[in-house]
Formats: structure tokens, sequence, C-alpha cells
């Protein structure tokens, strides 16, 4: 079945449901997605969005950007990073225009509160930045956001998922997403195509993401012989719920929790004595590493402790409530009087498909675009957050990225855009990918095979890494990727085959999780998340640099381009 | 220690009606029943079917009927169920897609009927609406919401007359009735007050079976003191 749209949105988390808001506005918009729309993983974002408001203390874009940009260790592009520090603002009271529940301030203005990273007057004290609606702050702007595209008549396709991007000759036509409640091959034929697929997170043990975010946007990419940036910066977040990794908020830090070790010490202390606690992710998940590493975890096991105690029961109850309910009912302790154990988890991708300020997708170490292919959010990279991002960057990069993605498509649609022609064989290549895995006979588990990936991509492909880990863990990852022909699918039914979808998702895993080791392998200097123990310094002459990696016959293959500074030049970060 | 779990299976393409599957899992400290779903269908019988994402009771995928009431797989602990069989089965008075998927477009639907959105006629300035702390208060216990069906599953009101409307659906209309800053009021209005509308709910308090702890019983009994208030 061939659906015919002008736009077609694929994910419906923060940044696809505002592009569609966008272009709902004047085209036909339709949105796929792999899970209903408020299911996203947006939903689970929880302390805060960063704006510069000045509502609780003065503050200003530049200091916002001076964060941003040192925060990325000097690796996201100037020009992209002032963009969103200078739409910020007008996006989150648009946000709010549209009944977003954020909390107030005595004034009665949007809260904010204090996050890692970010600081008052290029990096003097902490400032509160980020805008909040208790600790579901996620949870407010997609449903407020699922909201309005509902008042706007968007049109859902929920439970489809996309196998392939139907590209010829740098012009993109559409996608082909099977219907996973029925189990039928659809085409969606589009004037613009938009990914707003999320994150990979689920590629290590622990993380802290949902189990749909198998990075399938980005494999399709890959698949479809296009690039992916920068994918060997991952990155970890500090305070992963000891031992499944689900996320405990920075907003808990930022509220003024403590990280202590084994003896008791605030840790922190020592390796970023001025911004302690909060310093940007990328510090603190290796200071709480290096603590573990070194016997100082708690009963010299893998975790540290987070001390919330002295925010006393009625703050915590009500600026950090979900939290408060998420650690009790899955650990049995109460914030209020007990410490929380807490580890460093996976949790977001810097990297991704790379695009231009537009939100268009470009293909070479020129940016040459992709034409009528845009993408945003988590899956993409502008780069905004080059080797890391700063806490609450990521639901604001959704919002205004996903805004301006959708207003670029509506002018290339008004500019008088027609849809490309499909591909003669535009179904083929989704209907061997179902079929080679429906078919496959082997004794291979698809289980055990992701089990193993997950956890070697922990131990090679973690905080820390070194040539021979990295090395070890390709070595892994070709011998996954040769034990995935050998597995066998046993429903091979058409009605909502969960299993297939799953066999499916993990050929994904193993498709972009090559990018990331290979990309971790060349980049011979420590930046951001990215700690070689090899190489612990930054390399500003020989790495400044983003990576470009294509997948081949012959494995990945690299390429670079610039990096866009325009007002701050690289220095040494101290926090 | 060796569990029992008795999940309800039931593929409309290839049986004649629903059964209950019993399978054996070993339960460590900690582990929940999306976990032991997982299990199941990575370890023991991939061809069961649930929904699944966000693992922490966030997005609201996983809702079930556990034991008998309605909960969200991902924040059950097996432990909390205190030991014996423990039976899983899909959320009921949906139609089953398969096993412990059911087709949610009829919950969906009524959700959308009560303009579930914020409607505003005043346009904004170039900041935000300001709304008090005890504005913004009076929504809490509303907004919340993740659309994950426990409580409208669970409705006898629902049961006896599937066009009512249905305790999600009034919570969310709740939620914009009592925002400060909304002001659909008057468009809301008739569809609360109508037929299949806010006197279908009797009170039964059903609803507040709710895995986040909201109480859209109580949330009804407010709208329909509006709804007295401003009609009659």
């Amino acid at each position: 079945m061939v659906h015919e749209h002008d736009v077609v949105i694929v994910g419906g988390g923060i940044a696809g449901l505002y592009a569609a808001l966008e272009s709902s506005r004047s085209v036909d918009t339709a949105v796929l997605s792999k899970v209903f729309p408020t299911r996203s993983h947006s939903i689970s974002a929880q302390g805060g969005t960063a704006a510069p408001l000045g509502n609780m203390e003065e503050d200003d874009w530049e200091w916002h950007l001076y964060d941003t940009v040192r925060g990325a260790d000097y690796l996201g592009d100037q020009d992209a990073q002032e963009i969103l520090v200078r739409e910020a603002g007008e996006v989150a009271f648009e946000l709010e225009h549209m009944g977003c529940p954020f909390s107030r301030t005595e004034e009665g203005k949007i809260a904010q509160r204090e996050f890692g990273g970010h600081y008052s007057n290029f990096g003097k004290g902490p400032i509160r930045r980020a805008c909040y609606a208790a600790d579901r702050t996620g949870h407010a702007m997609l449903h407020t956001l699922y909201e309005q595209c509902v008042k706007n008549d968007v049109r859902f396709y929920s439970e489809f998922f996309v196998l392939t991007l139907l590209v010829e000759k740098n012009v993109c036509s559409g996608v082909v997403a099977w219907d996973m409640q029925s189990g039928g091959l659809h085409i969606f034929h589009a004037k613009t195509v938009m990914f707003g697929t999320g994150g990979y997170a689920r590629a290590w043990k622990v993380n802290t993401n949902a189990l749909s975010n198998t990075g399938d946007g980005m494999s399709v990419v890959l698949q479809a012989g296009l690039p992916l940036e920068d994918m060997e910066f991952v990155q970890f977040h500090p305070t992963g719920l000891y031992p499944s990794g689900v996320l405990v908020t920075e907003g808990a830090r930022g509220e003024g929790g403590y990280l202590v070790n084994n003896e008791g010490k605030r840790f922190m202390e020592k390796y970023a004595p001025a911004k302690m606690e909060l310093s940007p992710r990328d510090v603190v998940s290796r200071s709480i590493q290096r603590e573990i590493n070194e016997g100082r975890g708690i009963g010299g096991k893998g975790f540290v402790h987070l001390d919330l105690r002295h925010l006393g029961r009625q703050a915590i109850m009500e600026k950090l409530p979900q939290i408060h309910e998420l650690i009790l009912k899955f650990s049995g302790i109460d914030a209020v009087t007990d410490f929380v154990p807490i580890l460093p988890t996976s949790h977001y991708a810097m990297g991704g498909i790379p695009t231009n300020n537009d939100g268009q997708v470009v293909m070479d170490p020129k940016s040459t675009p992709v034409a009528g292919f845009y993408a945003a959010g988590e899956c993409a990279c502008v780069s905004l957050h080059g080797a890391n991002r700063l806490g609450c960057n990521s639901t604001m990069d959704c919002a205004v990225f996903g805004r301006r993605t959708g207003r670029a498509m509506v002018r290339h649609i008004n500019s008088g855009a027609e849809k490309a022609r499909l591909p003669k064989d535009a179904l083929d290549k989704a209907k061997s990918k179902l079929e080679c895995v429906l078919t496959a006979k082997g004794k291979e588990s698809p289980a055990a095979i992701r089990d193993e990936l997950q956890a070697t991509m922990m131990v090679n492909c973690g905080i820390f890494r070194d040539e021979k880990s990295l090395k070890e863990q390709l070595k892994v990852i070709k011998s996954l990727q040769e034990q995935y022909k050998w597995i066998e699918v046993g429903y091979k039914g058409q009605r909502f085959n969960t299993e297939l979808l799953d066999a499916i998702e993990l050929g994904n895993m193993l498709d972009f999780v090559e990018t990331i080791v290979v990309g971790g392998l060349a980049r011979t200097e420590s930046r951001g998340a990215h700690s070689r123990t090899d190489f612990p310094k930054r390399d500003d002459a020989n790495w400044m640099k983003h990576t470009l990696a294509w997948k081949t016959e012959a494995g990945v293959r690299l390429d670079y381009k610039p990096v866009v500074i325009t007002r701050f030049q690289p220095e040494e970060r101290k926090f | 220690m060796m569990q029992t779990f008795k999940i309800f299976r039931f593929n409309p393409d290839e049986d004649k009606k629903p059964y209950h599957k019993s399978y054996q899992v070993d339960v460590p400290e900690g582990m929940t029943i999306l976990d032991v779903l997982n299990e199941i269908k990575w370890k023991q019988d991939g061809s069961l079917t649930f929904r699944r994402s966000c693992r922490h009771g966030i997005c609201g995928s996983c809702a079930m009927t556990i034991n008998g009431l309605n909960k969200l797989a991902c924040e059950t602990q097996v432990k909390s169920l205190g030991g014996g069989t423990v039976e899983v089965e899909p959320l009921r008075h949906f139609p089953v897609i398969k096993d412990l998927a059911v087709d949610m477009d009829d919950f969906y639907k009524k959700y959308e009927a009560v303009k579930p959105y914020f409607i505003a006629g005043t346009p904004p300035t170039d900041k935000e609406r300001t709304q008090s702390i005890e504005e913004r208060k009076k929504i809490d216990g509303s907004y919340e919401c993740t659309l994950c069906g426990a409580c409208t599953s669970s409705c006898p009101s629902y049961w006896a007359n599937p066009n009512f409307l249905g305790p999600a659906a009034l919570l969310k209309a709740y939620r914009f009735v009592f925002d400060s800053r909304d002001e659909g009021l008057e468009e809301r209005l008739p569809i609360l007050n109508s037929r299949y509308g806010l006197w279908r709910c009797h009170t039964i308090f059903n609803c507040t079976i709710c895995p986040k702890s909201l109480n859209p019983t109580w949330a009804i009994g407010e709208l329909k003191k509006k709804v007295m208030s401003e009609k009659y």
C-alpha cells in the first residue's frame, strides 16, 4: 500500500512532534512511530529544559552559549549552538503558551533550577536555567505537543516501524514501514521525510533508555549508504539507579544532592573542586567510575551514594516526586531518610545523522544536502553537543531544532518541491530485511547475541576506552554480526510479531555500534565523553574535527569535516 | 526462587479461544513483572506479545492485569505480590490484538473527544502567561496521567456502557478545565455534560487503581460541581 503525504515524520518524540506541529499548520503531515507517540522516550526526561530566561536571577544567552561550547569540549559547531541558546527562550515561552504545565516561581513565572554545567557569567557560579515541571519535564513537554498535534489533526500511524529509507541519487522520496499490528509493508511517499527517531543506549547493559531505543533511525540511514557523525561520543549519565541504570535526574544534584563514596566523602572535591557535583556529566561520570574502579564504591561494589537526605521531605516531595517514587518502587529505598545507590549509565548519543542548521541531512565533508531528507533530536548531529551534552540541552535541542526542521520542510514544499519518483524496487529491500530474519534457520539466540553485545560494550566501549579494548570490541561485533546470520525466530505470524521486531532491532544495533567503535579507535585523544586511557589529553592540533562514518562492504569508512568556531577559541576545561 | 506465571495467551489468527499458559521463572530480588515477561520472551517463548518501553513507569505502555489488578508491569515487583502463582492478563474490556497487547483505539478516541488540548482565547504576550503556585497546584494529580488505560479498563460504568467517556478522558478534561490559563470551558462543557459524559460516573472508585496514584473519581466529582455551578 502506498500512502501519500507532503511531510512524513518518523518518530513521535519532542523533535518529531514539534516539527509536525509546525508543518501541519500548512501542509499535509503524517507521523509514523513504532510506539504510540506519548510512549516515546522524550517522556522520560525529568529535570528540566534549558533556556536563559532569567526568571530566578540574571541570565544571558551568551553565558548559556559559553557553557554549551565548553560542555561540548569545543567539538560542537558554534553557529548551531548559538541558534539553540538564542531560540531557547522563545521556544520555552511558546511551549508555555501551548499549555505546558511548568512549575512556577512566586511571581508566577516558569520556575528554573540549577543543573550540571550551567553557570552564570562565563563559567562562574551555578545558575538556575533549567525550566521544569516538577521532575516530569519531558512528560509535560511531550504531552503538550501531542495534544496540540491532535488539535491540528496530524495523521498518526502508531506502531509502524520504518525498515528502509528511499534515497536515490541524493534525493529522498519516502520510507517503507512495517505495520506491526497486522504485518503488512507500507510505502510512504512524501515531499520531505524527517527522522526524529531518538537514541541508541540499549546497546549497553546499564542504560537509562527505553527498551525501544535501539538506534533504528541511525542504522536505517547507514543502510541507505549515508554517513553518521561523531558516533564515538556516547554520554554516560552520572546517576543511574543501581543496578538497572534507570535515570535519577541531574535535578537531584541541581536541588543540592551530594555524591559520596564508601568513606563518606564528597569525592567530587578531588576531581572538580569548584563546581563539584554540578560539573558537566562527562566529568562527574568519570569521577564516579574512578572511585568505583579504585575500590571506593560502597562496600567495594560498583556503586556510590547519592545523598538527598539534607534536602528534607518537603523539598523532595515537591521538586522530585517522581524520583522519590521511582527509587522507592525499584530499590525499596526512601530517599528522604536513606542513601540512594547510583552508578554511571549509558544515556545519550551526541553523534548521529549529520544535518545543517535547518535540520536538512548532509552527506559528506562538504555538507552536501540530501534533497527532501531531514533529521532532528537525539538521532541527529547538528552538531550542538559536540563531545559532551549538557543536561537540559537535549529536550531544548529537540524543541528548537524540531521546530526549525518543521519550518524548513514547509519552506521547501512551498518553494514548489514535488515528490521524487519512488524507486522501482521500493519495497524490495524492506521485504528482504523481514524475510531474511523470518526464513533464517540457525541455532543462535537473538537474546544471547544482544546480551553479549550489551555486556561487552560496557566493558570495552564504556566510559573509559583504549586501543586494546576497542579492537577487542570490534572483533566481538564482527563475530556477533556473523552469528546474527544464524538466528531463528520461532513465531513467524503476521500479527503483532514483537519477536520479529526484537530481531530487526538487534540487527540495527549491530550496525551502528560498529561506527562507534571504529570512530573511537581512530580518534587518538580524550575529548568530552570519549576518554582514551592511552591518549588522556585532548589533541586540538589533530582532532578538532567531526568524524563521518559510512558502512561499506569492507567495513566502516571514516572521513572528517571541520568544526565551526565563531566566538570561543578552545581552552582547557576546569571545573 | 522458581515461581509460576500463568500468562493469558490469544492469537486470533491461530487460536479458537484464549487460554492461559504457565511458565516457570527464577525470580531474584528486585525482579519486576516486566523483567519476568522479558525473560519468558527472550529465553522461553518468543511468540509472547506485550507492549513495553520506558521500563520505569512513565511511558504507560505496559498496563496489564496482574493477579486481578491493573498495574504497570515495569514497576510491579514480583515480591510485592506475596508469592504463589502470578496471573498476568491483558487490560480488561479492550479487545485483545494478541496476548497482552490490547486495541486501545476506543480509549484514544474518548481522549480526543474531550478536546484534550490547551485552548486560549487571549493572545499570549511575548513572555509566559503567569500562573500562581496555588493555581498551578490545582492541576497536580491530573497532568501526570500517562494514558496507560488502567483506570478506564477498570471502570464498571465503562463496562456497562462503552460510549461512556471513561475516567482517563475525564481526568484529561479536568487537567484543562482547572488550569487557570485555559479558556476552553465553554467548548468542553457540552461534551462533559452530555449523555455519555460525567454523569455516567457512579463514583465507584475502581479507577483509583491508577499506577500513578491519581484519583480520577475525585476529579470527576470536581468537574460535576463545576458543571453544576456553571450551568444550573
